[in-house]
């Protein structure tokens, strides 16, 4: 590229300062920054094996309203399907689970891990105002939405970003903060009640299957962020940022349990899960970006820890190979590993004492995800593109425990969770 | 992880940064491999909120890149 004209400089310019913040924010400060419109259309398949499958069509739209400013929209539409792991583990005997208002039960066959079938769909919706605030910083203001048949979420942002070192240096600070509102299928369960001791309601005296009403629940999430980005080089671009979040109010999953065993490990009952009202959340974030003599290189690591006990390690390469006339083939590794929460357990012992906070939900276990991706781009027409993607994932965990008992030992207490991802994305720019 | 811990981190991850400042620094015609849309920190804005997104569902661990993402009953 050759910096012949007042724009390119700009546009170059900009693009070294450039922070994210948002995944739109920092689209604008690339070489189309002279666009009128970016579209970003996008069809994504994610398959969990014998679990959930998702299709999610995504619209991504930006409009120039203004020198140096953007109006960002995304629209997103979810449908779900399938099923998802509820906590409990297999057993030698089949297995019924009845929700916290005890008007409907399903059943896992003996031998096998518990399994809560589902649909759902979600719609998300959020707009980004993207505007010079002076002639060395910047403002975005977003507010988003979502809602699903169980679960509402509106919240808000607010990011500047100030330029320093002849615009090599790039400051953010940017605050959010939404508002979730939780209304279970089938009722808000009691933390850790017994399954067994659920009464189930008269006939005709209506239910809570259809979720909301009393069972609803609240919480409240407010995340705050402060980063540096800096050229390093001509041909090197880094991040640091720092992350903290809070969240306090329902932040239980109300479809969880956990297996209450006795001391032969057969299982006796279940309880529904328990989690602290409150989490606080903070992760340090490193991303470099370099760019060889054509391909590019994008290597981030991430450290995270709370107050729940989680500490991850996460890794994050994409190599992009340029092969001819502008497509581009990309292989990308994910690593990441966390260890559990300190009141993740993969059962309760029915003489033990009662904890104030357990749950066997996976996600709060100690975990490993392994995730190998593969994308082809090919560019269209001047400056649009069309993408195809791939992605294999693999989470797996301690099947076998040690303090796995009797029969427990039997049975892989983690099974692996293999999910495959295609995603075909089309970008315009005009 | 001990708040020490996490400051000898930051402190760590920070020499790049630092170092920079003893770098010869990028005069804004060099600049020309930065602009390049492939050359962003998230050259592909769709496909990283996807993936953003199916990790939030997916793990304990979450967020780090931005905020206001939007909330979600995955996870």
């Amino acid at each position: 590229m050759q910096l012949n004209d007042k724009a390119s400089i700009r546009r170059a310019l900009a693009a070294a300062t450039c922070t994210l913040l948002g995944s739109a924010s920092q689209a604008s400060h690339a070489e189309g920054s002279d666009e009128k419109w970016r579209v970003d259309t996008s069809v994504l398949y994610y398959s969990e094996q014998d679990r959930v499958t998702v299709v999610e069509p995504v619209v991504f739209l930006r409009k120039a309203t203004g020198e140096d400013s953007f109006i960002n929209f995304r629209l997103i539409y979810d449908t779900m399907s399938g099923a998802s792991a509820n906590g409990a583990t297999a057993t030698n005997t089949a297995q019924t689970f009845t929700s916290p208002s005890g008007t409907s039960t399903y059943t896992t066959p003996a031998n096998q891990t518990p399994l809560h079938k589902f649909t759902d769909q979600r719609i998300a919706l959020a707009v980004e105002w993207d505007k010079p605030y002076d002639r060395l910083s910047r403002t975005i203001y977003g507010i988003n939405a979502s809602t699903e048949n169980d679960y509402r979420s509106i919240g808000a942002s607010a990011t500047r970003l100030r330029d320093y070192n002849d615009k090599l240096t790039t400051l953010t600070l940017g605050f959010s903060g939404s508002y979730e509102n939780v209304m279970p299928i089938g009722g808000a369960p009691v933390p850790m009640q017994l399954m067994s001791t659920i009464v189930a309601p008269p006939p005709g005296g209506g239910g809570e299957d259809d979720g909301g009403g009393e069972s609803g629940k609240t919480k409240l999430v407010a995340d705050a962020i402060v980063g540096i980005t800096q050229v390093l080089t001509r041909r090197t671009l880094t991040q640091l940022n720092y992350s903290l979040g809070y969240s306090t109010g329902y932040l239980t999953d109300p479809y969880k349990v956990v297996s209450v065993v006795d001391t032969t490990g057969a299982t006796v009952d279940y309880r529904f899960e328990s989690r602290p009202d409150t989490r606080l959340r903070q992760s340090l974030y490193w991303k470099t970006a370099y760019h060889f003599d054509h391909d590019v290189v994008h290597f981030s690591y991430r450290y995270f820890w709370d107050d729940w006990g989680i500490r991850a390690h996460t890794v994050d390469l994409h190599y992009r190979m340029e092969l001819w006339k502008g497509i581009y083939l990309q292989p990308h590794m994910r690593y990441g590993t966390q260890s559990a929460a300190s009141f993740y357990t993969h059962s309760l012992l029915d003489t033990g004492p009662l904890p104030a906070y357990a749950s066997a939900d996976y996600r709060l276990g100690e975990l490993t995800t392994t995730s190998y991706g593969l994308k082809l781009g090919i560019p269209v027409g001047r400056s649009s593109e069309i993408n195809l993607r791939v992605e294999s994932i693999t989470q797996s965990g301690n099947g076998h425990p040690a303090d796995a008992i009797g029969i427990q030992q039997n049975y892989d207490l983690f099974p692996t969770i293999n999910s495959t991802v295609a995603q075909i994305t089309y970008t315009g720019r005009f | 992880m001990t708040l020490r811990s996490a400051l000898l981190s930051l402190a760590v991850l920070a020499l790049p940064l630092l170092q920079a400042c003893t770098l010869e620094p990028v005069q804004p015609w060099d600049r020309d491999l930065l602009a390049e849309d492939k050359m962003q920190l998230v050259p592909d804005p769709v496909e990283n909120f996807i993936d953003e997104h199916i990790y939030f569902s997916k793990e304990g661990a979450s967020g780090g890149q931005g905020i206001g993402g939007g909330g979600c009953g995955c996870n």
